[in-house]
């Protein structure tokens, strides 16, 4: 009787052990890769680094200024034309099509896409755009992250919605407000916070993709504001410069996956305070 | 606002009027948005349906020219134009297992600490900082697979198992580099996706269940063995087939530390190349008459397993939590 019980305790401290280790296996994980990007990284960021384009094979020096403002064209309009699609389609799913067949598929699929490989989302607008436009271009290289976005920004904005008190609603009806106003002047105002979060994780969920640019806005080595060309961008210039041989290709990009996972990373964290604020009051 | 005051029988038929009109102008805006937001909510119906119309006409060369032998044959030779997928898939297949193997354990420890032994106020910070880890970009991981990872596994890992295992599956030179690398890779990144799921599940365990079995004189593992496992079975696998569904489709943290090499080899040391590796690396340049539909054949085999394994996932996660809301 005595020994069995050793053994529970045994086994159970062993439990406890492991499961200790387990955590400290993903914080060293975060904590190792967060380290390495700032030994390799912070040192790359000077102001050639914000203020050069991507250098010539061989050749010294360069920065990423093309990487940085590609990057942001195109993460940019895909958050000017994803948010309002993505608020409309969750203002559907919560308000109109509360148990309707068609709300519950797209809420299904919607999930799937969340996690759907985003190499095949590149692929579909390569067949899509870039087959038909016959070129590469900052404009395909949005809409194949916008495809990505909108399922983030449709979840976060149902499920928000779902939050606001039915009383609201019915209060607002019985003043004789019109549906449509009812919906955005009275249930989107009260959780703009929740909705605002979800726009900030789709950023920071599109703003490090780099499978969907492969074959869609491509690379380019020079600096450009037109979005009909191939354009540079962070994601798949890193990608590029880590796999070649020069030294100072592979220091950039060092610098630019620092500023990608400072930037994301931040985002994360506002996202998680703004959010924690608003369902504590 | 003198004209708007109802004095007389005509004024009140006059407001009920107006009312009337409003409320008929109000129903048309109503319908007109209810329109609008349907339009964009079955975006997504088409996006998906798009997505499969598209593989398969794209594809459909390479799968005319090579009839069912695409989807098992491991040749993949864009020099002579002949393609199998079945490199491809093993390489995909084989590198998910490893990471599932190896962060599935993980994911349920970090998952029984913060649920059961975690101290209250240490919880939320580090289920953040475990949920961070799902917000580093893939092309990160990779990046820091190539450079510092793979290396250390080559040094360490890699010589102590080949000497302990063996053939067939640990064997050759230790190249740092191939589909041992990229599993442990993929298992890094799976392990908050999976932890976080099954910390939700965990947590809709009633107390009065768990407390039952510690006055019983249950130790926190037999509590956990006994209680929370069954209870929350469902939530739990459908945890991991998300995991899986998302190390299927992962392609640059992958691509970076593979090895990228179309040669079939059951030794997992060997490099080797997945679906996604195989696509990232080889479509910007490849040949319009087979490679392109053949890399579309590659990426109509992905979506569909994918859709497969996440549909399921899907499922699951929510059976474990109807049975959560109606306890």
């Amino acid at each position: 009787m005595d020994r069995r019980y050793q053994k529970r305790k045994l086994v159970n401290s062993l439990s406890t052990l492991l499961s200790g280790l387990a955590v400290c296996i993903g914080l060293l994980g975060l904590i190792w890769i967060l380290a390495t990007l700032f030994i390799k990284g912070i040192p790359a960021m000077n102001w050639a680094f914000f203020t050069e384009s991507t250098p010539a094979p061989g050749s010294e020096g360069g920065g990423m200024a093309n990487a940085i403002v590609g990057s942001l064209l195109i993460v940019g309009l895909t958050t000017i034309v994803s948010t309002p699609i993505g608020i409309l389609a969750g203002i559907y799913l919560a308000e109109f099509g509360d148990r309707s067949k068609v709300a519950s598929v797209t809420r299904f699929v919607t999930d799937i896409m969340l996690s759907a490989p985003s190499i095949v989302i590149g692929l579909f607008v390569y067949a899509l755009f870039v087959a038909t436009t016959k070129h590469f271009s900052g404009w395909s290289g949005s809409l194949a992250l916008a495809l990505i976005a909108v399922p983030v920004v449709v979840r976060t904005t149902e499920n928000m919605l779902k939050l606001v008190p039915g009383s609201l609603r019915e209060a607002a009806f019985a003043l004789g407000m019109p549906r449509w106003r009812v919906s955005l002047d009275v249930c989107l105002r009260a959780v703009k916070g929740g909705v605002i979060t979800g726009v900030l994780l789709a950023i920071a969920r599109i703003t490090g993709e780099t499978a969907p640019l492969l074959f869609t806005a491509l690379n380019n080595q020079f600096f450009t504001w037109n979005m009909n060309q191939p354009m540079a961008n962070l994601p798949v210039t890193i990608f590029n410069f880590a796999m070649s041989p020069y030294e100072n290709w592979q220091e950039l990009a060092w610098g630019a996956s620092a500023l990608i996972a400072i930037l994301v990373l931040m985002l994360n964290i506002v996202a998680r305070i703004a959010f924690r604020e608003k369902t504590q009051s | 606002m003198s004209e708007n005051m109802i004095q007389t029988k005509e004024d009140v038929q006059a407001a009920m009027k107006r009312q009337a009109e409003k409320s008929a102008i109000f129903l048309r805006q109503d319908k007109i948005f209810a329109g609008i937001t349907f339009s964009f909510a079955t975006l997504v119906l088409l996006v998906l349906f798009g997505i499969l119309v598209s593989l398969v006409v794209q594809a459909w060369p390479a799968f005319e020219e090579f009839g069912p032998a695409f989807f098992y044959s491991t040749t993949w030779s864009p020099t002579d134009g002949n393609f199998g997928a079945g490199i491809a898939v093993w390489g995909t297949l084989v590198t998910s297992l490893i990471a599932l193997a190896v962060g599935v354990p993980v994911s349920f420890g970090i998952a029984m600490f913060l649920t059961e032994s975690c101290p209250v106020w240490l919880r939320r910070p580090l289920g953040t900082a475990i949920e961070l880890l799902a917000g580093v970009p893939s092309i990160i991981y990779g990046f820091w697979g190539l450079f510092i990872f793979a290396p250390i596994v080559q040094e360490y890992i890699q010589p102590w198992m080949i000497r302990w295992l063996g053939e067939p599956f640990f064997a050759g030179p230790p190249l740092g580099l191939g589909i041992f690398t990229a599993g442990l890779v993929l298992a890094l990144m799976v392990i908050p996706f999976i932890a976080s799921v099954m910390r939700d599940v965990f947590e809709t365990v009633p107390g009065v269940l768990k407390e039952s079995a510690y006055g019983i004189g249950c130790t926190r593992w037999e509590v956990v063995k006994n209680i929370v496992l069954p209870y929350t079975r469902v939530g739990v696998i459908g945890g991991i087939m998300l995991g899986l569904g998302r190390a299927l489709g992962e392609t640059m943290a992958v691509t970076f530390v593979i090895g990228n090499a179309n040669r079939f080899s059951l030794n997992l040391f060997a490099p080797g190349n997945s679906i996604a590796s195989t696509l990232a690396n080889e479509f910007a340049e490849a040949d319009p008459t087979l490679h392109i539909p053949a890399l579309f054949g590659l990426g109509l085999i992905l979506f569909i397993i994918t859709f497969v394994v996440l549909a399921a996932s899907e499922w699951l996660i929510k059976q474990g939590q109807r049975k959560a809301g109606g306890h």
